[in-house]
């Protein structure tokens, strides 16, 4: 959430970023740069709630998960959730990001009907977590380093509903009291393409470490997103906030229907109001929410029920020795151990159920080969099924199966193709699939060689010409392997025909 | 059965009751019903329960004569006390004095009560308050003051008891409950305690869970006890007190056998005497008081060091900034949206509006928006941030005081008990009665008031005494020199009785009033 004391530009500690043309807006006037800086509402993983013994399960009937505390109910006490406070440690690290080993829970104090306290306990002056980076890498071949600022812990609130009652609003507390981490970063972003890359990075991450599922169907991460547009090389323009954005489409649309809007009324000599905005998905336009006049006072100050949260550096090494393999060191290793490319790399730790499929199918095996699978025909297979790789037809160790049947000559490249489009719609293990269909490739050469002296003496005119033109033997590949059902060796099939038809090597 | 009168058994302390109870002497039962009976024939009068839960008692009555009977008393079986209304109490309706809350009743009991439940206590009913705990009369109630049972020499003017723990006070001191609970947030024990001629103790800030009781001002709030005599004040507190995982400024700390550490000498024990509290136009009765305060600890033994508490009158108007600012916040819940009442209006804003409105008090409303105003951008570390810094330098005052002393005396209160009407339209009058009681909540320290004396009036007054974090053995032990000194505990004149003289109450015992309560007492139990 923005806070209302803080100034009305973007941090001036702003690290010079290299202007890259492609991310230049044409305007009337010229090219325009975009600043974006973005908040990050992540829903911390854990099974209660931030300052109660309620779960946080998504999807109970309303008013089900909610303690006393998360009511409000006179005399309750908020007392922190341990797993949250490692949670939020956890993300720090994933960030590579300093670990404030003294923090502050405060009290954020606004009125509102899914608010039971009428506060919100966040952290304001002393959060949790201070300055970290995360590298994204863009399509382009180029990479962004953008800073982190914070990450602090607040409650989620309720949810009002306005659609059930000819009069009165309902109210839900189910999500009164979840924990979130507001991920803050620095204004290092210029254009919607590297926003909405890096928050699908940042998804990575946070699943990774399993401190947030990254749901924003569910709500689990949403962002406020922070844009402002200025000429080249002038100061830093009057940002506006859009407030919570609920899709990766939806953060790339805003920014760009709102440094439109910008430019437009600065072309016109206009300036820009700082304000709140929000994206209305459905016109594809931002609209004042409240202006800056209109901005609460949240009245901070440090919550008297609560103690300051203080750590040991001791505490903090041992979850950082218990870290999982994050998505920078796992590209690294996939390109050194098994000699992927970047972009295949790239692709491949993006989810880390892909790189543990992959990693599955890969072991022991081709590494080049188990990559073309996975991300050509199995990534085909599900896009086409529009299913993730937690429902894959094909498990990863049949993936593995067919390659080593391809590997050890069982069955030929082309009848694989076969077999795995068999193994997709029958989720049938590769082995049995060519034992039960006879699929195994031919390798005794007699039974080839019957098939190629057949073929020849069944086509006079087809061996005067490949003689001629040596590269129409492929229609001779073609005959015997409709001969033989496909199943006969490539390799071998080429050196009988070859030495049958007097081509030489 | 004793042959006790109902009047001899209302009059008996926590510790002679304890000992009769537990030598079968007297029943939980008769302890109860004497009580009942008296609340029932002096309520209309001193207004001190707003609630009285009878069936409750006589309930939770049989069952200590149970355990009593089978030799497995609990450290306070079938001992009637009164509930100060701030805290929860399960489905006993539970209303901080406040309209706002309305017929609220909890499904939930407060951690310091149901530690009282499980030591064996006795429930009579919920006590009357200032709203919020806030004032120093309990004249802010929304039930109406309470009224203090003394009444100055020959004068039949009705006096505050005292706030904002009014009810405890006056019933505790009207032998209507044997102790009751009470909260103190900048002398809410104290004050009234030394107006009513009780022993009142706030014990160090995390001493009592929080847990189950109604916030005012989060970082001063604390629970404790009054009673009639510094032992029974040592009884109650060591059930009250516990650590609360439940309350995450609780202390994780054992709580020591307080009674213990009674009868134990003063001799060499080091009591400062701070010269800031000399303050301008003090009474010649108050400071005579004082005087013979330190007589009575140099007769014990004791040692007496002029000390300096420098900050000290930055104390009241740095507590009328922290206090309500923590109140503005902790006051939002009551909202109309899910308890307590709710005002319709047009929209939710007017929602808000009418039921805060028409629920909180004046009193209540003008700290919500000092409190307000203290935290407003602009304001904040003007106000808020300066008073945390003050509130550092008190508590490092009397950091350094108790590198030369092991406890402070002082007077509890300016004056004794004012008439009810008096001050109320004088905040900063009002506010002044805390000047003595609220550098202890600042520091977080435990500070006891124990009667000393009498005005000139014939009126309680009470001394302070204030200890290091945790010691409340050596501020007990300390109390009870004062105690001890200053005589046995007079009973106010049972005037709402209809006669003229205390010592006329114990002889028309059962003929005092044939109470509606005592008859649905002794239906319940036959």
């Amino acid at each position: 959430m923005a806070r209302g004391k803080l100034g009305t530009r973007h941090g001036a500690k702003t690290m010079t970023i290299q202007i890259r043309q492609e991310n230049l807006i044409d305007g009337a006037t010229g090219p325009w740069e975009v600043i974006i800086g973005l908040e990050v509402h992540a829903q911390v993983t854990s099974k209660s709630k931030l300052f109660s013994g309620a779960s946080t399960e998504f999807g109970g009937e309303p008013n089900s998960h909610v303690s006393l505390v998360d009511a409000a109910m006179p005399g309750m006490l908020p007392v922190i959730n341990e797993e949250c406070v490692r949670q939020a440690i956890r993300t720090g690290l994933g960030l590579k990001a300093e670990i404030n080993l003294y923090s502050v829970f405060d009290r954020k104090n606004y009125f509102y009907p899914d608010l039971p306290q009428g506060y919100q306990i966040s952290q304001y002056k002393y959060p949790i977590v201070g300055a970290g980076v995360v590298t994204v890498d863009m399509k382009d071949g180029y990479s962004v380093e953008v800073g982190i600022e914070r990450v602090h812990l607040e409650q989620d609130a309720g949810k009002s509903l306005h659609d059930q009652h000819a009069e009165f609003s309902f109210v839900d507390l189910n999500r009164s009291g979840v924990a979130l981490m507001e991920i803050v970063s620095r204004p290092d972003l210029r254009s919607s393409e590297e926003a909405k890359a890096y928050v699908t990075k940042l998804r990575t991450i946070l699943r990774y470490l399993g401190t947030c599922d990254g749901n924003m169907e569910q709500g689990s991460l949403r962002a406020d997103v922070n844009v402002s547009v200025r000429k080249l090389g002038a100061p830093l323009g009057t940002r506006c906030e859009i407030k919570n954005v609920n899709s990766i489409r939806f953060i790339g649309q805003a920014i760009d229907v709102e440094a439109r809007r910008q430019i437009a009324i600065l072309e016109e000599g206009g300036s820009i109001d700082q304000e709140t905005r929000l994206f209305d998905p459905k016109s594809g336009q931002t609209r004042s929410m409240r202006s800056k006049e209109e901005a609460h006072d949240y009245r901070y100050f440090p919550d008297p029920d609560l103690l300051p949260l203080e750590l040991t550096q001791g505490y903090v090494d041992a979850i950082a020795k218990n870290l999982p393999e994050l998505p920078d060191q796992k590209k690294a290793r996939f390109i050194r151990d098994f000699a992927l490319s970047v972009y295949d790399a790239g692709v491949l730790v993006a989810d880390k159920e892909n790189a543990d499929y992959f990693e599955t199918v890969a072991k022991g095996r081709d590494p080049k080969l188990a990559a073309n699978w996975v991300t050509g025909d199995l990534f085909g297979v599900l896009n086409r099924l529009g299913k993730g790789i937690d429902e894959s037809p094909v498990r990863a160790d049949h993936l593995g199966e067919l390659i080593d049947l391809i590997s050890g000559g069982v069955i030929s490249g082309r009848i694989a193709k076969d077999v795995f489009e068999i193994m997709v719609e029958t989720g049938e293990a590769p082995g049995r699939i060519v034992d039960e269909r006879g699929l195994k490739q031919v390798t005794d050469t007699g039974a080839i060689e019957k098939a190629v002296d057949e073929v020849i003496a069944a086509n006079p005119k087809q061996v005067e010409q490949v003689r001629l033109k040596p590269q129409t033997l492929g229609w001779f590949v073609g005959q015997v392997m409709k001969a033989t059902g496909g199943k006969a060796n490539p390799a071998a099939l080429n050196a009988i025909l070859k030495e049958r038809l007097g081509l030489g090597e | 059965m004793s042959d006790l009168t109902p009047s001899d058994l209302t009059g008996l302390t926590i510790a002679e009751a304890r000992d009769r109870l537990r030598k079968k002497e007297i029943t939980a039962r008769e302890l109860t019903e004497a009580h009942i009976a008296a609340i029932e024939a002096a309520n209309d009068a001193l207004n001190a329960f707003v609630v009285a839960t009878p069936d409750k008692a006589l309930d939770m009555a049989k069952a200590s004569d149970a355990r009593l009977a089978k030799g497995q008393g609990l450290p306070l079986d079938g001992l009637p006390l009164g509930i100060k209304d701030l805290f929860c109490t399960r489905d006993v309706r539970t209303t901080a004095g406040s309209a706002i809350l309305d017929d609220f009743k909890p499904v939930y009991e407060s951690t310091v009560t149901q530690n009282l439940w499980d030591a064996g206590a006795v429930m009579l009913g919920k006590l009357n308050m200032d709203e919020f705990a806030m004032g120093s009369s309990n004249e802010t109630s929304h039930f109406k003051p309470c009224v203090n049972p003394w009444r100055a020499d020959g004068s039949s003017k009705p006096l505050v008891p005292g706030g904002s723990s009014g009810g405890s006070a006056s019933a505790v001191a009207a032998r209507i409950a044997m102790a009751a609970t009470a909260s103190d947030t900048g002398g809410s024990i104290r004050q009234p305690a030394a107006f009513t001629g009780t022993v009142g103790i706030k014990p160090t800030y995390g001493r009592c869970s929080r847990w189950g009781i109604v916030a005012f001002a989060s970082s001063l709030d604390q629970a404790g006890p009054i009673t009639r005599t510094v032992r029974d004040a040592a009884i109650m507190l060591g059930q009250m007190a516990s650590h609360d995982p439940k309350d995450s400024t609780s202390a994780d700390r054992p709580v020591p056998d307080y009674e213990a550490a009674l009868g134990k000498s003063v001799k060499g024990l080091r009591i400062g005497i701070p010269k800031e509290y000399r303050i301008e136009g003090m009474s010649a009765e108050i400071e005579a008081l004082w005087q013979q305060g330190i007589d009575w600890f140099k007769a014990a033994g004791a040692e007496i060091r002029e000390i300096s508490l420098p900050h000290t009158k930055y104390a009241l108007p740095a507590y009328y900034i922290v206090a309500p600012a923590e109140a503005s916040s902790n006051l939002a819940r009551y909202d109309g949206v899910r308890y307590g009442l709710r005002v319709n209006g047009r929209d939710i804003t007017s929602m808000y509006e009418e039921t805060r409105s028409e629920g909180f008090g004046a009193e209540v409303k003008r700290r919500i928006l000092i409190g307000t105003y203290v935290l407003s951008a602009g304001y904040y570390d003007a106000y808020y941030i300066k008073a945390q810094k003050v509130r550092t330098l008190i508590r490092q005052d009397f950091e350094r005081a108790y590198q030369e002393v092991d406890a402070i005396l002082t007077p509890a209160t300016p004056s004794p008990a004012f008439g009810i009407g008096e001050k109320s339209g004088d905040p900063i009058e009002m506010y002044l009665n805390d000047i003595f009681t609220v550098t202890v909540n600042m520091a977080g320290l435990p500070g006891i008031s124990v009667p000393a004396g009498f005005s000139k009036q014939g009126l309680p007054l009470g001394l302070q005494l204030i200890g290091r974090p945790f010691d409340e053995e050596t501020v007990l032990r300390a109390a009870q020199v004062i105690e001890d000194a200053a005589g046995p505990a007079r009973r106010p004149d049972a005037w709402w009785l209809g006669s003229t003289s205390a010592a006329d109450a114990p002889k028309s015992p059962k003929a005092a009033k044939p109470a509606k309560m005592a008859k649905a007492a002794a239906k319940k139990s036959s």
